[in-house]
């Protein structure tokens, strides 16, 4: 980002944790965000489907990408895919700070794109359940929980480590 | 000739998965994330009757690791629960955690039996 980090004087002030209105829970899309409510609507639809299914094809190549390179056999622990998931997890609280903060991340299609094309394409939750299974039906149970807990706990703490972070930047940048 | 595939599937997958998202959003008001939810449990269902039924390589490549790899997502589920907690819906939260997982375990588990049961 080159010299737009700082959103201009006229912009409004989004509420603590960047995001506006404070009731957006879904990055993907949250109908209580007028502005994203209406992106489907009128001419621009087909920009912004095309927008997420091209960052979602970027996005699974790249999960793909990781499986071929650290493969996991039957019954072994799928070591890529929750790195993929946690990795995901942290970059998308990165992303949706900057996007809640004004600026450039707030133009229309980031979102669309990065956010729901490529991270979520990314990141997978059926290829996880998958692996759950895989390691039940090898009887292994303990690592089945392990990659179950271990996992979600991954992807919890990198999201919030993404999110705190980035405010962290934004609020040393604004003081 | 796999990447192509893979990547043919996401591109349908990721669309389907916020297209998806908004149809269950319009229809509910609760604060849980009822639409990234219904995503995962699908996306998780479809996989588990794709290991089920065997299906090929390329198959499993296209609807697999793209279609249901991208209609499912733990960036978007993460960042929710995330945004629940910090609004003080820590038991919402917590609820969201399980029964994603709880859910899309169970999903690919009845794919998986009802592919096997099909198939004699």
């Amino acid at each position: 980002m080159r010299g737009g980090r700082k959103a201009p004087p006229d912009a409004p002030v989004p509420p603590e944790g960047g995001v506006c209105p404070a009731s957006a829970v879904d990055p993907d899309v949250d109908l209580r965000v007028p502005a994203q409510r209406a992106e489907l609507a009128g001419r621009h639809r087909w920009t912004v489907l095309s927008a997420i299914s091209l960052g979602g094809a970027v996005g699974a190549t790249a999960r793909h990408a990781a499986s071929v390179l650290w493969p996991a056999s039957g019954g072994g622990f799928p070591w890529a895919l929750l790195v993929v998931n946690a990795a995901g997890c942290a970059l998308i609280g990165v992303l949706m700070v900057l996007v809640g903060a004004g600026g450039r991340a707030s133009r229309p299609l980031v979102r669309p794109f990065l956010g729901v094309g490529v991270l979520g394409g990314f990141t997978t939750f059926s290829t996880y359940a998958a692996g759950v299974v895989d390691l039940l039906e090898h009887g292994r149970a303990l690592p089945a929980a392990g990659y179950a807990a271990g996992t979600a706990a991954a992807a919890l703490g990198g999201v919030w480590a993404g999110a705190s972070a980035t405010r962290a930047c934004l609020a040393g940048e604004r003081s | 000739m796999t990447w192509l595939l893979v990547a043919a599937g996401a591109a349908a997958g990721a669309p389907l998965r916020y297209l998806t998202d908004r149809a269950v959003q319009s229809r509910h008001t609760s604060a849980f994330p009822w639409g990234t939810f219904t995503a995962n449990a699908l996306g998780s269902l479809l996989l588990g009757l794709l290991a089920g039924a065997s299906v090929s390589s390329g198959a499993y490549a296209l609807l697999g690791t793209g279609l249901c790899g991208a209609l499912t997502t733990y960036s978007t589920f993460s960042y929710e629960t995330l945004r629940l907690a910090e609004q003080g819906r820590h038991l919402t939260a917590a609820a969201n955690v399980a029964a994603s997982v709880a859910v899309a375990v169970a999903a690919v588990y009845a794919g998986m039996e009802t592919a096997r049961l099909l198939a004699g």
